[in-house]
């Protein structure tokens, strides 16, 4: 246990270096100094100024980034006259839910989470499927070519999703040899988010540092590849894969112009709301707005860890 | 500490084993091979699919034309017809102002931001979570979100500005102002990804800079430019061409507020290729306009990559 602190590992998600002193006091016991040197920061001057701008980011931020959200949430409650009065009003005056049960219903929204949930779903299993035993094979099996077909996989990063969209569409209209036409089934979001380079990228990169003597005292003892992947490399892992499978749920959640596409009957939330947009009343276009951010805002405050820590997960620092 | 044990493809131990075991080795080797592959061939598969063989057919349908069902080469023609589209150079050029002042907003921001709150010594949790939080909600709500605030008249922003005494803009209506609402709503909507890159590269700074430069005399200004940007120059310039890669393909932002309005003014490259498309049923033209994009992104890249390799050597 004497190793935790000796200096920066390679370990992926943890962080590399003492958190940032979350507080004056840490700062002053110099556990880390930034721009603004803690002494300035513990004179009396300096300590007004930084409580002053402390204050003015705080205030800045919290509107910048907390009042549209507030203005969703509270919107829903409004009737559309008080939406489009002036001047604006900061509480609803005579809050109402029903713009939200309309909002429900004219939206289907039911339907388009469900929908939704599925293509999720589904992408995250087959990306953890696929391209874990993919960065496995890479890594630890090193089957000929491999770094080939690695490069080639990381050459596609750089390719502009949207410029492919068209032979993309085309393709799963008919998928070559079988001929299977994907459109509108859930196969169409699914498959494509298999091909993720940066998700093979992030997990080979992981099971690199995993020392291969691990691996070998498991083979010695008789697991074959299969065994060792699912016994050894996955529970060491779990951080990684977590990463991997937050950003995978959100990347369908999010996207635009491929379920636009190629799901017309089978919307996603994204591109159901803009569907039903146009018809709608103000006020319950804008509970809808706030429905549908429900469930990634609450992800999102769930997992706010290891989405933080994903990000850095890159490994962009070099 | 640092693991980085590789295992070459001749693991296999074929020295020891004699002539007579060459044989066997060959055959060990082969079903490692085989083994390995059929743990990648899922993804490979996919990666076949989805992205190379879709790239060689984008290129290949872009010299072709359907005719009367039947497939008829064509020569330049589709690119000829591509180039020959006003709106063709309109889209070139919304796309890159669109991308022009995302870049001066959407990159500066977030610098900005990140180096505010690495300086916070309080509530640093906080402030991270808030400036992610719209990133986490489908774009499509944002975006309606603020075509309501930006509406010319009863809009929020304008209530707020005419509240201020200051002039009211008309938002998407005007084709002046259309693309940088655009980016004003793209930028709020995705600044929090890089800011915390950023700050995550701010906390990888050695204190010990900052306490020279200080020493040296250095203030403020000069210690973030002449310490915290030559520290974060590598993750600045990958962060730069991620962000033009992703600002040139902008389409869900005209697409939900102005439909490419008003008068064509944030129609994007994108966009117009969806439009050739979809809306006037010629795939081939947009499959030449796809390969255009891929040139012109490749190039950049490439020019990325060939200065930032010179960066690195000088």
């Amino acid at each position: 246990m004497t190793t935790a602190q000796s200096g920066p590992t390679r370990t992926l998600v943890a962080p590399r270096r003492p958190k940032p002193a979350r507080d004056a006091v840490a700062a002053r016991s110099g556990a880390t100094r930034t721009l603004i040197s803690p002494v300035r920061l513990s004179q009396p001057r300096g300590r007004l100024v930084y409580r002053i701008v402390l204050a003015l980011v705080l205030l800045v931020t919290t509107v910048a980034f907390v009042g549209p959200l507030y203005w969703m949430a509270t919107g829903g409650f409004k009737s559309s006259q008080e939406l489009v009065r002036t001047p604006p009003t900061l509480f609803p005056t005579h809050p109402a839910t029903h713009a939200f049960t309309e909002a429900w219903s004219r939206l289907g929204m039911g339907g388009l989470l469900l929908n939704t949930v599925v293509y999720a779903g589904g992408a995250l299993l087959l990306q953890l499927l696929f391209d874990v035993a993919a960065a496995y094979s890479l890594s630890k099996l090193r089957p000929a070519l491999g770094n080939v077909i690695l490069g080639m996989m990381l050459a596609s990063m750089m390719i502009p999703a949207a410029a492919l969209v068209i032979p993309q569409y085309l393709t799963v209209l008919d998928l070559p040899l079988v001929h299977w036409n994907l459109q509108d089934t859930p196969w169409v979001i699914w498959l494509p988010t298999v091909a993720n380079a940066f998700n093979i990228f992030l997990l080979k990169r992981f099971f690199d540092s995993i020392p291969n003597e691990l691996l070998d005292a498991a083979a010695i003892d008789g697991a074959g590849p299969l065994r060792v992947l699912w016994s050894v490399v996955l529970p060491l892992s779990r951080p990684i894969l977590g990463v991997v499978s937050i950003f995978g749920v959100v990347a369908v959640w999010k996207d635009f112009l491929w379920p636009l596409i190629t799901v017309p009957s089978h919307e996603t939330l994204n591109v159901g709301v803009n569907t039903a947009a146009t018809s709608m009343p103000e006020n319950s276009l804008i509970a809808g707005l706030f429905l549908a951010s429900i469930p990634t805002i609450a992800l999102f405050l769930v997992f706010q860890r290891n989405i933080m820590a994903g990000l850095t997960a890159g490994g962009l620092k070099g | 500490m640092a693991v980085t044990l590789t295992r070459g493809p001749g693991r296999v131990d074929a020295t020891r084993a004699g002539s007579r075991g060459q044989l066997a080795a060959l055959r060990r080797t082969l079903l490692r091979n085989l083994r390995a592959h059929a743990f990648l061939v899922g993804a490979l598969l996919c990666f076949v699919l989805f992205t190379w063989y879709p790239m060689i057919r984008e290129i290949v349908m872009s010299f072709q034309r359907l005719h009367y069902g039947e497939t008829q080469w064509v020569g330049l023609a589709n690119y000829r017809q591509i180039t020959a589209d006003p709106e063709f150079w309109s889209a070139w050029r919304n796309t890159l102002e669109f991308t022009g002042v995302a870049l001066f907003f959407g990159f500066a921001a977030p610098f900005a931001a990140a180096i505010v709150i690495n300086e916070c010594r309080h509530a640093q949790g906080y402030l991270r979570v808030l400036v992610y939080l719209p990133v986490m909600l489908p774009p499509v709500a944002g975006i309606l979100l603020f075509k309501y605030f930006m509406d010319p008249g009863y809009g929020l922003f304008n209530q707020i500005l005419h509240a201020l005494h200051l002039p009211t803009s008309s938002w998407l209506a005007s084709k002046n102002t259309a693309m940088p609402s655009l980016v004003l709503v793209s930028t709020w909507g995705n600044m929090g990804s890089a800011t915390l890159v950023y700050l995550a590269a701010l906390q990888g700074i050695p204190g010990e800079l900052y306490e020279a430069a200080e020493l040296d005399g250095a203030n403020l200004w000069q210690r973030i430019w002449h310490v915290t940007v030559p520290q974060t120059r590598l993750i600045l310039s990958l962060m730069l061409m991620l962000q033009v890669v992703a600002t040139m393909q902008m389409f869900t932002e005209s697409f939900v507020l102005t439909g490419g309005g008003p008068e064509g003014s944030t129609t994007t490259v994108v966009y117009l290729l969806y439009n050739y498309a979809f809306n006037y049923d010629k795939f081939n033209t947009a499959a030449a306009l796809g390969v255009i994009m891929l040139l012109v992104l490749g190039c950049f890249s490439a020019v990325y990559l060939w200065v930032e390799r010179r960066g690195r050597e000088a």
